[in-house]
């Protein structure tokens, strides 16, 4: 009855649609991608191939293609202002993304206590991240100013021993910065962590409740590890901010006292446009670009590479 | 970053494709300039009216900000192959590398035709010009090296006359401190820093330890010990201002005067429109001194330069453009309104404030007649050296040797 011949030919026919298909399926999502291929490729790619090869010119105000080696490199090495940012933004990251991880994780904390009016609480701390970092950068500069701010309120209200002039300190102004840039952006960190915190199951709490361990303990051997990958997560979203930091300083203290509280963004804009010495411009963005390829890379590694075998 | 100038560059490139996409024929000329504030604002339409009476038509591409947002958008366009018909340049080398590769039109015929050469400060006719061909249509000259004082500040402190030394200004400092007022109106960024040094060191060290810095980028000049006098006095100027200067815009440092907060500021001639703008009137209700020390006159100025262009009727509306802001009604009628002066010689000023007839008197001496650094020297050196000038102001531990040695370090990098 059941002939070879026709359950093959019904095999074969079963399967060949299924397997043409399976081909379409496989080459459509590449055709859907290909404009934004094609977009990344150019905007990113060659504009970053482009960059490295104008940072080994001798271009100023216009790119131009005479080769210099490394001249651009020992310039900008021996810059006092450029040295001066890269140690400026290696402070303000350490300090802005510490502080913004823990001041955002205690809120979290203090908010998944089951308060009241929680949501009026995460809305106002959420809020100061829907300001864009200019309007940040202007309402701290007007609070800390001696001659407009909190200074001289308590000046004119008799407590003329209260100093807050940190932004007109050379010493000091890079503090403001993290300030402000912390009262920015703790807040997302919160709505991150308390999104984390959420995610942790009731079960242990009630299992370490019976056991009696304090609470926080609970939260440093158990929730935190529990939060690792949200605190990735926020950990690079910072990390991106403070690579790109510029609009504010800008806005905050505009690099000053003098050139206190310059940062490699900083630096870039105002050679690249302000101060038409494209070559010195390109290789400063190229320094940020490898720094940044250097320290992620590992991590790449880390994450992905690594534990793709076991997952497999 | 990256990121960001491909951005900035591609919506240059919009912008511009549509603001020419209207320009079709006829002596249009579209003018590219950041002249956005009050007073200036008022001066170009003054320029623009004069184009259009003559014949052409003016098309206003003004760029808010200053000539650091404007000029690359300009020099982007240029390269891009879409320029505008006229762009506005600061006097000196800013023009250098566009006119090195051909990209400026040459006006030698219109300058010989009209006889610039003898209408023009012979400092002015050479900086108009890069390896013997001109490429600048000048506008105006600006002192940059005033210092302004408000003379009811001077009056409540006691200070009766014009100090004339460093010593006398110091001295009018301290009164001025003891009656509780603020001594100098200090606008703590760093351009600014490094025109009230300029300032200094054109007037207390003198007009050839200053040709010498930024002329000659002799390093020799920069150790010596009159260079570090002049850094000496420029420091001692920190003890006089209070503690909101940092970051503090010009012309908020202005208002202080005006308000009758604060004694004296160092300012380009451009902070006349400020004093104008609130009513106060020049040698009545503020005085300006050029000095203290030395009394010379720092030009800078603005220019035109006109990107090479093929079209005939364009050529034609940039010569009619050139011919107007090189004639007299067009320079003065400008010049009245921006609070700078004429760049030619023979314009009759006598319409013009007290302070700018002081600066036109200073000029009638050639020998006073001084070029700004940004005339002098390439912008690379002189802003590179604008960070250092400010580094030194807010960091009183560096000494004058450090200064001297890290200023000279700078031009021997960059030579």
């Amino acid at each position: 009855m059941n002939t070879p011949d026709t359950s093959a030919a019904a095999v074969s026919a079963a399967v060949a649609p299924a397997s043409v298909s399976r081909r379409k399926m496989h080459f459509s999502p590449y055709v859907a991608l290909f404009p934004a291929f094609a977009i990344v490729l150019l905007a990113y790619v060659v504009t970053v191939v482009w960059n490295i090869w104008i940072s080994f010119t001798d271009s100023k105000v216009l790119p131009v293609n005479i080769f210099v080696g490394a001249k651009q490199y020992d310039r900008l090495f021996s810059t006092a202002r450029w040295l001066l940012s890269l140690q400026n933004v290696v402070v303000f990251g350490v300090l802005f993304i510490a502080g913004c991880l823990i001041l955002g994780f205690l809120l979290a904390v203090a908010l998944d206590q089951k308060v009241r009016f929680e949501n009026t609480f995460r809305t106002i701390f959420l809020y100061p991240f829907a300001m864009s970092f200019i309007v940040t950068g202007l309402v701290w500069q007007w609070i800390m100013n001696p001659t407009l701010g909190l200074q001289k309120v308590a000046d004119s209200i008799g407590f003329t021993w209260f100093r807050f002039d940190w932004i007109v300190q050379s010493d000091l102004a890079l503090y403001v910065i993290v300030l402000a840039g912390i009262w920015q952006s703790s807040g997302l960190v919160m709505a991150i962590m308390l999104a984390g915190l959420r995610g942790v199951d009731r079960e242990l709490w009630k299992a370490t409740r019976i056991d009696g361990v304090p609470s926080w303990r609970v939260y440093l051997h158990i929730v935190i590890p529990i939060l690792r990958p949200t605190i990735i997560t926020a950990s690079v979203l910072l990390a991106i901010a403070v690579v790109r930091v510029y609009e504010l300083v800008l806005a905050t203290t505009g690099g000053g006292p003098g050139i206190s509280t310059e940062v490699p963004g900083k630096f870039i804009m105002d050679y690249l446009f302000g101060r038409g010495n494209i070559g010195l411009a390109t290789g400063a963005s190229t320094v940020m670009f490898v720094t940044v390829v250097i320290l992620v890379t590992p991590w790449l590694y880390y994450e992905y590479f690594r534990e793709k075998p076991r997952g497999n | 970053m990256r990121k960001l100038m491909m951005a900035l560059v591609g919506a240059t490139a919009l912008v511009a494709a549509s603001v020419t996409g209207a320009l079709a024929e006829g002596k249009k000329a579209e003018v590219l300039h950041w002249w956005t504030s009050g007073g200036e604002a008022a001066a170009v339409k003054e320029l623009a009216k004069a184009f259009n009476a003559a014949g052409g038509e003016w098309v206003d591409t003004a760029i808010a900000g200053s000539g650091s947002t404007a000029r690359p958008i300009g020099i982007n366009r240029i390269i891009g192959g879409n320029p505008p018909t006229a762009m506005q340049f600061n006097t000196g080398t800013q023009m250098n590398e566009l006119a090195q590769q051909g990209l400026l039109r040459p006006l030698d015929d219109l300058a010989k035709e009209q006889d610039w050469k003898s209408v023009l400060t012979p400092a002015f006719y050479q900086a108009i010009q890069f390896q013997g061909h001109i490429y600048g249509a000048p506008i105006n000259d600006h002192g940059q090296n005033w210092v302004f004082y408000s003379k009811a500040v001077f009056t409540k402190a006691g200070v009766t006359e014009e100090p004339k030394t460093w010593d006398e200004m110091f001295a009018a400092l301290d009164k001025i401190k003891a009656a509780g007022l603020i001594p100098v109106a200090v606008g703590g960024q760093p351009w600014q820093l490094q025109s009230m040094f300029n300032a200094i060191l054109l007037g207390e060290g003198g007009k050839d330890l200053y040709a010498k810095v930024w002329k000659d980028l002799d390093t020799d000049a920069v150790k010596s010990d009159k260079f570090k006098h002049v850094a000496e006095v420029f420091a001692k100027l920190r003890n006089y201002q209070d503690p909101g200067s940092p970051n503090r815009d010009w012309n908020v440092a202005t208002g202080m005067l005006v308000d009758g907060k604060a004694g004296i500021q160092f300012m380009g001639d451009w902070a006349k429109g400020e004093f104008i703008h609130a009513g106060l009137v020049a040698d009545k209700d503020f005085g300006c001194i050029l000095g203290p020390g030395e009394s010379n006159f720092m030009m800078g100025g603005d220019i035109f330069v006109f990107p090479g262009l093929k079209d005939k009727t364009a050529t034609d509306a940039q010569t009619l453009l050139a011919t107007v802001i090189m004639s007299k009604e067009g320079q003065l009628a400008f010049n009245s309104k921006k609070g700078s002066v004429p760049v030619r010689l023979d314009v009759d000023t006598s319409k013009l404030d007290a302070c700018a007839q002081k600066g036109l008197t200073a000029l009638k001496d050639p020998s006073r007649q001084i070029l700004a650094p940004d005339v002098l020297t390439a912008q690379d050196i002189v802003q590179t050296e604008q960070d250092l000038v400010a580094q030194y102001w807010t960091t009183p531990s560096m000494t004058t040797d450090q200064f001297a040695a890290q200023f000279a370090q700078v031009i021997e990098q960059a030579k």
